[in-house]
């Protein structure tokens, strides 16, 4: 299995499988939204999840971050099984969502505080000011959520979703919202982020932003995934419009 | 000692909640403020229209004390719970490797302890207002209950509304009719303990209060589960 | 298409007997009571109907407690038809107990307990309609509405103990409370067979129509399902 220089984990978390995903099937009352759907994530990679809207990603994302519950299909999750095994699960889970997820009324500090103390996250302070630094919030620890840019926002959320270091991440469409200088910063927390060995997953249906970001590239349409590539089968990314153009016409 | 730990965890959990909403309100003051005044609102048009008079007041201060308490009470409920759901909090709550009942007595811990800030600055102001010493034990031990019960449904309940597309509204239609017996026990064991009746005529009222707290509380928090989880 | 089960047509002749056999015991075998006179007879109907209602209400809770266990949508199904039946029937109860309250007590309502608490019971399910309008997702409109009904159906005793106690223990009530005083009768042997009788036909008209709300809901769910594989 070949990674991206950038993702290339570390020995101990390499080719080990981290989300395996069998046979999901999610219905809303009688709209069934994901139809069988087979989904396997070895440790370290960086999975694109891409798709139409609609195609039910935000909702097989949910699944993943155990908010949601499968009516059938199996799942697990570094070694645990979700729904049964969830609180281990969400131990090891970092979620950024479209939703920043924190608090107006407190500061990036307390907002950092109440949520390492949500995971027990052993000693804390430092740890705060560890990814305060990371995300480039430092300075303005002090100042409350409330004032912050919708950039800053967002990146706090991801500091938020790395405080108790977990194994996996999902995004789901964290560039919703974002200007441009706004989404380049986020992006580079996002490799910074994926740099250090984590598996990674993360829906989007901006192919330009995320072709820079996943080893692999995953095509999500009517509730099954219906395509795959590795970054490093292709021959430039300017090849994945095409190919995803392609596997959703086919589904 | 794993079981141990997961007690220790349990309750990391509910206090992270509860300094959470704790210093959010002592920084912004807006939920307070909003029930304070809107408390005081009540009691004002109370005055015009019951003309709380010298002799009228004796007999209907607990019920007017307890129809505002029960209003500002919503006001609080309701926005404790919609700060959740606004930059999707309540997600992030459940994202946590918490017990979902830790979340649920947070919840309600925050809201009651609002509503005793509320209750604890009306009752001298309507003492003053209208000459009536309102600082006695009996009174405030229903208060107490009073509060325990009507939070431990309006928590649940707030959770359910605040997810629906008429949130706005909903919440005092499904908490009132639920809340009636409070309402009642509450009002009569007030009066009583303001008219200074004799234990025996009250104690009724205390029980059932008790009676009500027990059995709300422990199937709020069975139920709880299935509000946020999908 | 699933036809009419065959039991059901059968069950609804036996029903629509029943209940006029019922009607004419009421009128013509249950003898006139000494002091009420006619409008006694509203009596038998009054109290089956708010027996009906109330039999909705706890098969409703019951199904919501094995709503949330299983996660079945049969069960949702039926706990919105037990609460859609009984809401019908309270109503007809309270309008029946107010033409019984008129010449008796003189007066069209009373504060009595059983009244006031029916009329709250009856607010609490009309709330749990207006929960589940103002909610779009069906599994979370089944799981909201299941705990609703569950604390819905717990309060109903305490309320109405408490409202039981408000007008016994108060010395200075308005109105006639008392559940011994005025209006109160004793059956004869007649009157108490028409009674046992009317609770068994509304018991089981109860069973036909929920019977008939629950085959309904079953293919408006169908419908659903065919519809949107339609637009898929």
């Amino acid at each position: 299995m070949l990674f991206h220089p950038a993702t290339f984990a570390p020995q101990l978390r390499c080719n080990r499988r981290m989300i395996t995903v069998r046979k999901l099937v999610k219905r809303f009352g009688p709209k069934t939204v994901l139809r069988g759907l087979d989904f396997e994530v070895e440790s370290g990679e960086f999975v694109a999840l891409l798709g139409p809207n609609g195609a039910g990603k935000t909702t097989f994302l949910r699944i993943l971050a155990s908010l949601s519950r499968p009516a059938m299909g199996e799942v697990q999750i570094a070694g645990f099984f979700l729904p049964g095994q969830a609180s281990s699960v969400r131990r090891r889970l970092g979620v950024v969502s479209h939703l920043p997820l924190l608090y107006g009324d407190l500061t990036a500090e307390e907002n950092l505080r109440f949520y390492g103390r949500m995971y027990a996250v052993p000693d804390l302070p430092p740890r705060i000011t560890e990814v305060l630094e990371m995300v480039g919030l430092a300075a303005r620890r002090r100042d409350l959520v409330r004032t912050f840019s919708r950039g800053m926002q967002q990146r706090l959320a991801i500091g938020r979703a790395v405080l108790h270091d977990p194994d996996v991440m999902l995004f789901d469409e964290p560039h919703t919202g974002l200007d441009q200088d706004a989404s380049v910063m986020l992006d580079t927390v996002l490799q910074e982020v994926a740099a250090r060995g984590r598996t990674v997953v993360m829906t989007s249906h901006d192919l330009a932003r995320t072709a820079d970001l996943a080893s692999r590239f995953d095509v999500l349409s009517r509730g099954k995934i219906v395509a795959s590539v590795q970054r490093d089968d292709m021959e430039s990314t300017n090849n994945l419009l095409a190919f995803y153009r392609q596997a959703v016409e086919e589904a | 000692m794993k079981r141990k730990s997961q007690i220790a965890n349990f309750f990391r959990a509910l206090w992270a909640v509860v300094w959470k909403d704790l210093s959010a309100e002592w920084r912004s003051r807006e939920l307070l403020t909003a029930m304070l005044v809107f408390a005081l609102l009540v009691i004002l048009i109370f005055n015009f229209a019951l003309e709380l008079d010298a002799r009228a007041r004796a007999s209907v201060t607990s019920g007017v004390l307890w129809v505002t308490f029960a209003f500002a009470g919503t006001l609080g409920l309701n926005r404790s719970m919609a700060t959740e759901k606004d930059r999707g909090c309540l997600d992030g709550l459940l994202l946590a490797p918490v017990d979902r009942s830790a979340i649920y007595f947070g919840k309600a811990i925050g809201n009651l302890v609002f509503m005793f800030v509320v209750e604890v600055i009306v009752l001298p102001i309507y003492s003053v207002l209208y000459n009536i010493n309102l600082f006695r034990p009996g009174l405030l031990l229903v208060i107490l209950l009073g509060s325990i019960g009507y939070v431990a449904v309006g928590t649940l309940l707030s959770t359910m509304a605040v997810q629906a597309r008429t949130r706005d509204i909903l919440l005092p239609i499904l908490l009132f009719p639920l809340v009636v017996p409070i309402m009642i026990a509450a009002v009569k064991a007030s009066g009583g303990f303001l008219q200074d009746l004799p234990w025996i005529e009250v104690s009724t009222w205390i029980n059932l209060l008790i009676v009500y707290d027990v059995i709300f509380v422990a199937v709020a928090f069975m139920l709880f589960d299935f509000v946020v989880e999908e | 298409m699933e036809s009419k089960p065959r039991f059901l047509s059968i069950l609804d002749s036996i029903t629509a007997i029943l209940f006029v056999v019922a009607v004419v015991m009421v009128f013509f075998y249950a003898p006139l009571e000494r002091t009420m006179g006619a409008v006694q007879k509203v009596f038998y109907f009054h109290v089956a109907t708010a027996w009906v209602g109330m039999l909705g209400f706890m098969v409703a809770a019951v199904v919501g407690i094995l709503y949330l266990v299983k996660n079945e949508r049969k069960y949702d199904i039926a706990g919105l038809a037990a609460i859609e039946i009984s809401l019908v029937f309270f109503f007809i109860a309270i309008i029946l107990g107010s033409i019984w309250a008129r010449p008796v007590w003189n007066t069209w309502w009373t504060w009595d307990p059983r009244l006031t608490t029916a009329t709250i019971v009856e607010l609490i399910y009309a709330a749990y309609m207006m929960l589940r309008q103002g909610i779009e997702d069906p599994d979370r409109r089944a799981r909201f509405g299941a705990v609703y009904a569950i604390l819905g159906f717990l309060s109903v005793p305490l309320t109405f103990i408490s409202i039981r106690l408000l007008r016994t223990i108060h010395p200075v009530v308005v109105g006639n409370s008392d559940p011994s005083g005025e209006g109160s009768f004793s059956m004869t042997g007649p009157m108490k067979t028409t009674f046992f009788y009317s609770l068994f036909v509304f018991s089981v008209i109860f069973v036909d129509l929920f019977w008939h709300r629950v085959r309904m809901g079953k293919l408006a769910a169908k419908v659903e399902e065919l519809r949107l594989k339609v637009s898929a």
